[in-house]
């Protein structure tokens, strides 16, 4: 983004159920120490931390990208997954595909997507099926 | 109210964050899914779950959790325990089952937020 101040990368671990989260933990810290407001920084945080472990459950791990701008923090959640057959559906609060497994780990509530539209301020889903998916999501600062 | 008097009402065990018990809570929160925890934000709120891994910890960091609560005795690994610490995150334990320790708390004027 040629707007951006500060770009931030991260490789997600595709088999780490464990560690993912870490990601999002690091750009929550890194935003407090640029002394962004709690309530975005939390937004933020929370947003993210859903879609990357969206993409450890449903896509094998993937990118993410997060540019810092003068107005908005803009996260960028890429994946080489199986894509979303019915992103309609894939919205509706409940509904999930997720594992038993996932569940048993607290996830798989069919939260996610809902979660991170109620803390972005934008969210936009661009989904191939078989090719991958990419969430952006930006939170005004 | 404290975590103190949170943690005397639930005879619970201090796992970390023995520095952090005069820290008030206003609100609470018993869920063992995380995206549920993650659907509604209160400020300085309390988890209290059965769910025993590392998201727990990660989920009350998002959150700005002050203190989280492992319920039926479980006994989370050290770096479960570690994680807390390195995050400021006060970490307790109790015997008591999720509906009797919701349920002793919000007789106590602990409320559930929106």
């Amino acid at each position: 983004m040629k707007d951006s101040l500060m770009t931030l990368r991260y490789d997600v671990s595709p088999t780490d159920f464990t560690r993912a989260g870490e990601a999002s933990s690091d750009v929550k810290n890194k935003l407090k120490q640029l002394g962004v407001s709690p309530q975005v920084v939390r937004k933020v945080a929370i947003a993210m931390y859903e879609g990357e472990i969206n993409m450890v459950i449903h896509a094998q791990g993937g990118q993410i990208t997060v540019d810092i701008t003068p107005t908005l923090i803009r996260m960028e959640l890429k994946d080489v997954g199986p894509g979303i057959e019915d992103v309609e559906q894939a919205m509706q609060a409940g509904f999930s595909t997720a594992p038993d497994n996932i569940r048993s780990l607290g996830f798989g509530a069919g939260m996610g997507l809902p979660n991170m539209k109620k803390y972005s301020d934008t969210m936009q889903i661009d989904t191939v099926l078989g090719v991958g998916t990419t969430v952006t999501m930006t939170v005004n600062l | 109210m404290t975590v103190n008097t949170i943690k005397e009402l639930l005879d619970a065990r201090v796992l970390a964050g023995e520095d952090l018990l005069d820290t008030e809570v206003y609100r609470a929160c018993g869920s063992d899914m995380m995206s549920d925890v993650l659907a509604h934000v209160n400020d300085q709120s309390v988890l209290l779950t059965g769910l025993c891994n590392p998201q727990v910890i990660r989920t009350a960091e998002m959150m700005d959790i002050v203190c989280v609560i492992m319920i039926r005795g479980k006994e989370p690994d050290a770096s479960m325990i570690q994680m807390a610490r390195d995050r400021n995150i006060c970490f307790l334990a109790t015997n008591h089952r999720m509906f009797t320790a919701c349920g002793i708390l919000y007789s106590a004027g602990l409320s559930g937020g929106d």
